[in-house]
């Protein structure tokens, strides 16, 4: 397997050291899936995420946000079309291949329940690494716990109680927080953030995608934030409407 | 190893459903070596009881009824053996020791049993031991009582003590020989076998307590004797219950079998003790291969538990699951976990298992080997025990791979954004 991958503006270079800068970290091209038996569910001619760019992903509920999410991850498989991922076709990889690629490239924050409830804040942080052996290889220090201790306190969760409590006894701004350490640690080239912010309020929203935004700008990180709350679009480089990616849901209207 | 550590984590999470299966499992699994060790520890005492004796003669019945009563002291003689018979056979010049049996008088429970001295001679048990006495002596009175161990130490007897033996088996009886108390002269060693429940005087004790006795009731209070009256009459006993004999060379046995099955002048019974056992063993091995069969279902029954509540966690657990894909977990870390989760459960239950039932034969030897006589040896797992207990944990191996496969299909068509 071989793909390529980036340098960033800060901290160290990606694991194989050749440069990003130019290149698209993800690029979806004449892609189309179904669920089985149903009609088509996506059909993109196009869709790019530029290195470092942060991308707002707007669309209804329903719309195929998730499945799109599946298809960058690696999880999901098109029935015709190409997922590259800092270049290389998730396609043609083998589902093993794919998961190594995932696991070492892409950081993920979900909605809600975005941890794993039985582990302490910070097993739920260094999870990646755990299971990823690039993703480990990518951390700054050598010391992990450091890492992730730094990332938590970026994100103003670094209170030495906080890290052996189960991730349960959070309120969910500090679990959303975790995940986007999780997310962070061992600098993926490519964070996917699937509605986080849905059920903060106001103001922990604000908060929230402001940190997120500062630790992605510093890791030179490749964001692609999709939600259904178009107030959030003035947040971010650009804002694309799902609706009018894909020809599937113009054919359906 | 992280995924061995993940399962832990995640069965801890779910402690009170996983201490459930794990009891569910345990006690099946102490049902299933208890019934093993029983089943080991009855056919050890069977086999250990009768060591060195070549013949068991008697009335004329059937060889396991033959067998049972006389040296498992389980049921009762349909008839008895003349002592002209008994006498003619002992001094057959083949035969080299006999041991008259007599029975049907009791003591608190514990049968009561006339031979001879004989019997502490040529009794042999286990891998031919010898009887030997705890303290005291053999019978030399008249009068005299040698206690098996478990009688002396249950009832809390001791040399010296006078006791009275009462008439017909049970535990409590209404016709007692208080006229002819005995007094004890011997307590015998631990044998792990039915000797150590009997009480023993001599033949002709026998036949004294019950010399002013017709048709099972004691005469009238003029016609009774005394016990030193009863000692001046002739204690020769009309009958036996049965006896036990040695041959000079084992080559007679079966010659002589044949000769006292078609004994002409009453009918007789011989039998071999290894060959009648082994009827016994036929006999007896429809009810244990059912016992087996309906222990190993209750582990399966037990292993099922464990499959329901794997599967029944599955669906809410479908988030973890997806959770697990996108920090680089493949679908085969998700399979993995679910499988090791059934074997931890399963593991644990048999872990849980072995002890309860160790605990088990603790608490339930000394009730076992009092009410029904089979000494239960607390001893390591058998390598027979220990392929059942691998099999048990290699079966929850296989039952987790039906949850494991569905969540596997989960992680696939759920993608990363399960919504639950």
């Amino acid at each position: 397997m071989s793909h390529s991958a980036r340098n960033t503006t800060c901290g160290p270079p990606r694991h194989d050291g050749r440069l990003r800068d130019g290149q698209n970290d993800v690029e979806l091209r004449d892609i189309e899936f179904a669920w089985p038996g149903q009609a088509p569910l996506l059909q993109i001619e196009r869709f790019t995420l530029g290195a470092g760019e942060r991308v707002f992903l707007r669309g209804p509920s329903g719309s195929g946000k998730s499945t799109l999410l599946g298809l960058i991850g690696g999880v999901l498989t098109p029935q015709r079309g190409s997922v590259r991922l800092l270049g290389t076709d998730l396609v043609q990889l083998s589902a093993a291949e794919r998961d190594r690629l995932r696991g070492a490239q892409l950081g993920f924050i979900f909605q809600m329940f975005n941890l794993i409830p039985y582990l302490s804040v910070i097993d739920n942080v260094l999870l990646p690494t755990r299971f990823n052996g690039a993703r480990r290889g990518q951390v700054a220090t050598t010391n992990l716990r450091n890492e992730a201790e730094r990332l938590l306190k970026t994100l103003g969760i670094g209170s030495q109680e906080l890290l052996g409590r189960r991730v349960t006894e959070l309120s969910i701004g500090q679990q959303q927080r975790v995940a986007a350490a999780r997310a962070l640690l061992g600098r993926p080239a490519v964070i996917v953030a699937d509605e986080p912010t849905s059920a903060l309020d106001a103001d922990a929203r604000e908060i929230f995608l402001k940190l997120l935004m500062h630790e992605c700008r510093a890791q030179n990180t490749t964001l692609l934030f999709v939600s259904h709350d178009t107030s959030l679009g003035a947040f971010f480089d650009r804002s694309v409407s799902l609706g009018e990616l894909n020809r599937a849901a113009a054919g359906a209207a | 190893m992280l995924v061995f550590r993940l399962a832990l984590s995640s069965l801890w999470n779910r402690r009170s459903t996983a201490v459930l299966t794990v009891s569910a499992i345990a006690i099946s699994v102490a049902l299933l070596l208890s019934v093993q060790k029983l089943r080991s520890a009855a056919k050890d005492g069977f086999a250990n009881t009768v060591s060195g004796a070549d013949l068991i003669v008697g009335a004329r019945s059937g060889p396991l009824n033959l067998l049972l009563y006389s040296v498992f002291r389980v049921g009762d003689a349909t008839a008895n053996v003349s002592w002209a018979s008994y006498q003619k056979i002992a001094r057959h010049h083949d035969v080299a020791w006999t041991i008259p049996i007599s029975l049907g008088d009791s003591h608190r429970g514990f049968r009561v049993m006339g031979t001879s001295s004989d019997y502490f001679l040529h009794y042999r048990f286990a891998a031919s031991q010898a009887l030997s006495l705890a303290s005291g002596h053999a019978f030399a009175d008249l009068y005299d009582v040698v206690l098996g161990a478990d009688v002396a130490r249950q009832l809390h007897y001791r040399l010296g003590q006078s006791i009275v033996l009462s008439h017909g088996l049970g535990d409590v009886s209404f016709s007692e020989h208080k006229d002819k108390p005995f007094r004890v002269v011997g307590i015998l060693a631990q044998t792990g076998t039915p000797v150590d429940r009997t009480v023993h005087v001599s033949l002709q004790a026998i036949t004294a307590i019950h010399s002013d006795w017709q048709s099972g009731a004691q005469a009238r209070s003029e016609d009774r004797l005394s016990a030193d009256a009863a000692r001046q009459s002739d204690l020769t006993p009309d009958s036996i219950t049965a006896f036990l004999v040695g041959m000079r060379s084992r080559v007679m046995t079966l010659t002589m079998q044949r000769a006292i099955n078609e004994y002409a002048q009453e009918p007789l019974l011989a039998i071999i003790p290894g060959v009648a056992l082994q009827q016994l063993w036929d006999l007896v091995s429809i009810a244990d291969t059912a016992l087996t069969i309906v222990a190993a279902f209750v582990v399966f029954a037990g292993l099922l538990g464990m499959l329901t509540a794997i599967l029944t966690s599955l669906n809410e657990r479908r988030r973890e699951m997806a959770i697990l894909r996108s920090v680089g977990a493949r679908a085969q870390h998700i399979f993995a976990l679910l499988v090791l989760e059934a074997g931890v459960l399963a593991f644990l239950g048999v872990l849980v298992g072995i002890a309860l039932t160790y605990l088990l034969l603790m608490v339930g030897q000394p009730l076992l080997a009092s009410h029904y006589g089979i000494f239960v040896n607390i001893t390591a797992l058998s390598g027979y025990d220990l392929l059942v207990l691998g099999m048990i944990i290699l079966t929850a191996l296989c039952l987790g791979l039906f949850p494991a496969w569905r969540a596997y299909r989960n992680t696939l068509s759920d993608g990363l954004t399960i919504r639950v």
